[in-house]
This record gives structure tokens, sequence and C-alpha cells, in this order.
């Protein structure tokens, strides 16, 4: 077992035909990812890289048997392909698409209320399951080369960054059980609280890499959430430490406001709830392998 | 994107937020002729800068006649001000709003922003006006009225009512407080606002409701679908360095430290700024290339970094996913030939190619120094501006 996608999973690409769709979609196929089905409107009937596309999320789920759909459609475009995969009722949706104005999440988030569909993003890297050495479940634009199939769990605002941890995590002999990037938005699907969650119940994660950045209080409440119900240990690493206050840095959702969301407040919820806290993202791997062969 | 207080009022007023009259003005000229316009007894001028604090710096003054207006203007304009948000560097005042005054009764406070818990904008009110709201929130935090916004439908009857009753508003203030929140609230949702405050929100002695200050702040994501808003952009409110760096879709922050530097990914470009301070320096900047950056975009990016006269050395940290490493090589090394760089310059390289990149910079002849994790990087870059 591992967390929401496996070898298994059939996965749809919105957006397939584009640029960035197409480039990315081979990358997956490369990976022996099983992308079934892609979605362009107004594009269906044709077959790219031996993948039938189809015009709606609805008739490729129909003809495919997909139940995860990767979004790589433009930003102005991004919240109605969304809602086109909730209306299809998938179980998951990952939107890679970065710059979606924060009122069109706000606007999904309300249309997925009361549906069964889960969503990580967007402006994130994704979710990665690697089952062998060279291949598995690549539902992103994650470099696929680096990862490992493994007992580590990893969970991330940032997509860089991850990779950073991945590497560190390989470089050290493990591997990865699942990697999510959940994304650098301040409006957003899955959170720190959801993933640490999966991953406590998921039998083949025995370690945690826990990845935040300064801006709001996920870390704080994931914090709070991990003394109660993680059991394994946590790893974790908070960016942004001498980024100035009202800046925002990068991630549309990376700035400190008010005087909250700084990264020592967020070290310091880590360290209140047990976490092993990192200063530099360097000693990611080192710090895990150290925490494991306890 | 900030804006300044006159085109926020401006914006508002067009959304039926009631504003006093004024006019924007550049000269000394154009604000005595704003007095006489007004038609008032009392007017008041105001630095436009985008930043707080400009009462207490003297940057908001009282002037009863036209004479004065200019003899204020002229001590205004073209001066630097320093408010507590500005920095000590301060801001070049270019523009005067030159405004009726009015005969506050009450002041309140009035905002709506884009809340990340609560996915939604929230209403926040208190009726305590003029002041610090981060403060308020901390010490008296039951005096601050909170109601979310429904993300399609907007704000609801009852919730006017509630704040309306909290701002302590009745009979016919209450309608006119009404209107002006729901007009507030139409206008953010409108433009796709991350904030549009009023503090203050004032009653007037005659009994009307309306905004005495106004502030707004824009999606930058949304930019896209408001062509109107983004030409109110005052590239003079922003450090050049920015400005420059936002056509080459660059995101440069600038900082006040000495080590430049240029990295893939917010995430780890934040991070790159941490290890640089945890081994003793201090980051000059935050950049993040983005995910597809080519050889002209980091040559951009070297030109801008060493545009800043403080940069003493300068910290490349890549790790190569889509972007190859041999593709980064390439240009850090056509770059620093392009700009005849003369400062120390380390690079750290990895993922996607990182041995044919490490090999392009080795043969490259370039005085620069390699490192393979970003705490050597780091050491290496403080040591070698020591």
């Amino acid at each position: 077992m591992t967390v929401l996608v496996d070898g298994n999973t059939k996965i749809l690409c919105q957006g397939f035909t584009g640029e960035a769709g197409m480039f990315h979609s081979k990358n997956s196929l490369a990976y022996g990812t099983k992308l079934v089905a892609g979605v362009t409107p107004g594009k269906g009937g044709q077959t790219l890289e031996g993948v039938p596309v189809f015009d709606t999320v609805r008739e490729a789920k129909q003809a495919s048997g997909a139940s995860v759909s990767m979004i790589y459609v433009p930003a102005a475009f991004t919240a109605d392909a969304i809602c086109e995969a909730i209306d299809a009722e998938m179980d998951l949706v990952v939107v890679i698409t970065e710059g979606i104005p924060v009122a069109d999440m706000a606007f999904v988030k309300d249309v997925m209320k009361g549906s069964k569909t889960r969503l990580i993003g967007p402006n994130c890297p994704g979710i990665i399951t690697p089952v062998t050495d060279k291949s598995g479940c690549k539902i992103g634009i994650m470099p696929a080369y680096i990862h490992r199939p493994g007992k580590v769990g990893i969970v991330s605002r940032s997509g860089t960054l991850t990779y950073e941890a991945v590497f560190q995590v390989t470089s050290n002999g493990m591997g990865q059980s699942t990697c999510i990037g959940i994304g650098g938005d301040p409006i957003k699907g899955l959170d720190f609280i959801d993933c640490l969650k999966l991953f406590q119940d998921d039998k083949d994660t025995e370690g945690i890499i826990m990845i935040g950045e300064i801006g709001g209080t996920a870390e704080e409440e994931a914090c709070e959430f991990l003394r109660g119900y993680v059991k394994k240990p946590v790893v974790g690493f908070i960016a942004g430490a001498t980024a100035p206050p009202g800046k925002r840095m990068g991630h549309a959702g990376a700035i400190i406001s008010g005087g909250k969301g700084t990264a020592a407040d967020k070290k310091a919820a880590m360290k209140r709830a047990g976490v092993h806290v990192c200063d530099t993202p360097s000693v990611l791997g080192a710090t895990m392998k150290k925490v494991l062969a306890k | 994107m900030n804006i300044h207080e006159y085109q926020a009022k401006q914006l508002l007023a067009k959304f039926g937020v009631p504003i006093s009259k004024g006019f924007a003005c550049k000269t000394v000229d154009e604000a005595g002729k704003a007095f006489t316009d007004l038609g008032g007894p009392l007017a008041v001028v105001k630095v436009q800068i985008h930043a707080g604090g400009r009462g207490k710096a003297g940057g908001v003054k009282l002037v009863r006649s036209a004479e004065e207006a200019k003899k204020v203007a002229a001590s205004l304009l073209d001066k630097v001000i320093v408010t507590h948000q500005t920095g000590p560097e301060g801001r070049l005042v270019k523009t005067l709003y030159v405004e009726a005054g009015s005969d506050i009764a009450r002041e309140m406070y009035l905002a709506v922003v884009m809340d990340r818990s609560a996915q939604a904008p929230v209403v926040i009110a208190a009726a305590e006006g003029g002041v610090d709201i981060e403060e308020l929130a901390a010490h008296k935090p039951q005096a601050i009225a909170r109601h979310r916004v429904h993300p399609v439908k907007g704000i609801l009857g009852f919730q006017l009512r509630a704040l309306c009753k909290h701002l302590g508003l009745t009979g016919e203030q209450a309608k006119g407080g009404s209107k002006l929140i729901q007009s507030l609230v139409t206008a953010f949702m409108a433009l796709d606002c991350s904030l549009a405050e009023v503090n203050p929100l004032i009653v007037t002695k005659q009994g009307d409701v309306m905004a005495l200050d106004a502030k707004m702040s824009f999606d930058d994501n949304a930019l896209f679908r408001h062509q109107d808003v983004l030409a109110l952009r005052d590239t003079n409110e922003e450090d050049p360095k920015e400005v420059e760096a936002k056509k080459f879709d660059l995101n440069y922050i600038a900082l006040t430290g000495n080590i430049a530097c240029l990295v893939n990914g917010a995430g780890l470009a934040m991070s790159t700024m941490d290890v640089i301070q945890l081994k003793g320096g201090m980051p000059a900047n935050f950049l993040d290339v983005g995910g597809g950056a080519n050889k002209q975009q980091v040559t951009n990016a070297f030109k801008i970094l060493l545009s800043d006269k403080n940069v003493k050395g300068i910290l490349v940290n890549i790790f190569g996913g889509i972007m190859k490493c041999d593709t980064i090589a390439e240009g850090v090394i056509a770059a620093a030939r392009e700009v005849k760089l003369a400062v120390p310059l380390v690079v750290r390289l990895e993922g996607t190619n990182v041995d044919l990149g490490r090999k392009l910079l080795q043969d490259s002849g370039l005085n620069l120094q390699t490192a393979s994790s970003l705490d050597e990087a780091a050491e290496k870059i403080v040591k070698a501006i020591a």
C-alpha cells in the first residue's frame, strides 16, 4: 500500500495536447505511469503518444476507467477544468498549473463541498509513488529518476525543495513511499494535516518528511494534529527564516503578514510536537536516516 | 499589486462607496487650484505613497487657503518621506491628493481581506478607527467583528446588519453603513482584490458614513483580467531591480545583504537565503528563475544581480528537474563572460545532467568554485567574500 496513488492507478490528463501537458505526459508515460486518456476540448478522436484524446472529462473517464486527473490547463481556464473533473466524479485531481487567481480557487473549494473528489495543488509539483527504481505512478513535473521505492513519505509546499529531500533520501540509501507536493498557493486542496493522516495510516510508510514555508498557519495547525495522531517519526524543515515581512516570496502563499506565519513560529511549533527540525535542508536525508535507525 | 489612495478612492466611488471630493496633484499650482475648485474652507493635503503611517510622518496636512495649500505642497513634493512602513530609505513624493475636509464625529475600521483559513473573503470591522488593526487583534480581539463572505453570493443581509450593529451604526447611519460595506465587498470581488481597507471609516457630524482613507491591493494572478487596474501600477513605488526582473519573468526581491543568489524554485530560493545567513552571510536578494529558464534569462538575471552595488559575491543553486544542469551551466558561463564577472561565484548544481553541467563549468576557464551541497556552497561563498 502507498498513499492516494500506486502502480495500478489510471490517470487522464486535462490540457494533454498543450505544450506543458504533452511534455510532462510523455515523461509520465516513459516512467511507466498508466496515463490512459487525454482531454482537450475540440481535439477528441485523435491519438497522441498512443493515448486517446477526448473532448470532455466524462467521456474520457467512461472510455478509459481513469480515476485521477492531472491538469496542465492555462491559469485563466483552470478553475473551469477542475470543476469539470469534480463533475465527472474523479477520485483525485492534481493541478500543476501556477498563477490561478485566488478568487477562482475560493470558488472551486465552494464547488467541491459535498463532492467525493480530492484535490492536490494548484501550483504544485504533483504526486509520485515510485514502484521500481525506474518506474511508478508519476502525476506531475518532478524529475522521476531521483526517486526509489521505499518507506519515507514526503509532503511539501515547495517543488524544488521536495526534489532536494527526495534526492537526499535516495542518496542515503532509502526510498519514498509517496511524495506529495501540496503547492504554494494560499487556497488549495490537500493540506499538511490530510497528508500526515494518510502517511500515518499507511502501513508502508515508516517516516515522514514535512517541508513547510513562511505564510499562513497550516504548519502550526498540522503540528497540533501531529501531537495527537501521528506516531511515526517526522523530520521537518521550514523555508523563509530570512524572508522580510510583507513581501511575497515567489509563492503567492509565502508572505509574512501581521506578524503571523514566520519561520520561527513554525519551527517552534514543530519542536513542541516532537518533530526533528533541520536548520538547513541539506541534512533532511541524513536526519531521516538517523531517526529511522533508532 | 498596490495602488495609491486617490486611485483606490476613484475605483471605490464607481462602486458606490461615498468619499470626499478631491484632486490628484503633481505640481504646486495644481494643489492651489485644487483647493479653490473644492470651494470649501478646509482641505487636506496627503502625500501619495504606497505605505501607511503618513500622518505621523508629516505627510498629511490641513490647509485653509489656496496659498497655504501651495506652501504645503511645495514642502512635500519631490521630498523623501519616511514612515514606519517605508524603511529608512523612505519614498519620494511625486503626487499629492488634495481633498475636501470632513467634519468627523466618529472613526471606525473596515476592511475586506482574502483569508486563507476561511478560503474566502472576510469582512473585518471595529468600532475604533484609525487604529493599528493588528495591534487591536492582539490586545482586544473581541473589538473586532469578522464575517466570511460567500465566494459566489457575496455578503448577506444578516451579516450587514450584524456588522453595522458592531460598528454602532443605527437608523439612517446603518442604512448608509450597509450600503458602503456592500459596495466595498462588491468592488473587492469584482476587481480580484487581496485587500480593500477603509481606515478610518467615518461618520460625519452631518451623519454621513464615508471612507476617509482607502487602501487596495490586488491579486497579481488575476491582473490579466483587469487591464484597467494594471494601468494604475506606479513603478516609481517599486524597486527598479524588481521592475526590471518582472520584464524577464524573473521572480526577484531586493534585500539588504551582499551575497546575491540565483535559484530555481521559490522554496529552494528561500532556503538558500536562510542557509547563507546560517553560515554567517547576508543574502542580497530572493531570485527564483523558475522551472524553464533559458540561457538568455540566466544572463538577464546575472545583470540584475550585479546592478546591486552591495553585491560582493554570487551563489547559484540549481536543482535541475525540468531544467537541465548543462543548460544552466551554459547560461552561467555566457552570463559571466558577457558581464565580465569580477566578484566571487560559487555554483551548486544537482539533478538532471549534473555531470555534463559540472564539466562545462570546469572547462570554462572561469574563476568559479563548485559545490555539491547547499551547505557547502554557502560556506564557500561566505568565505570567498570575507
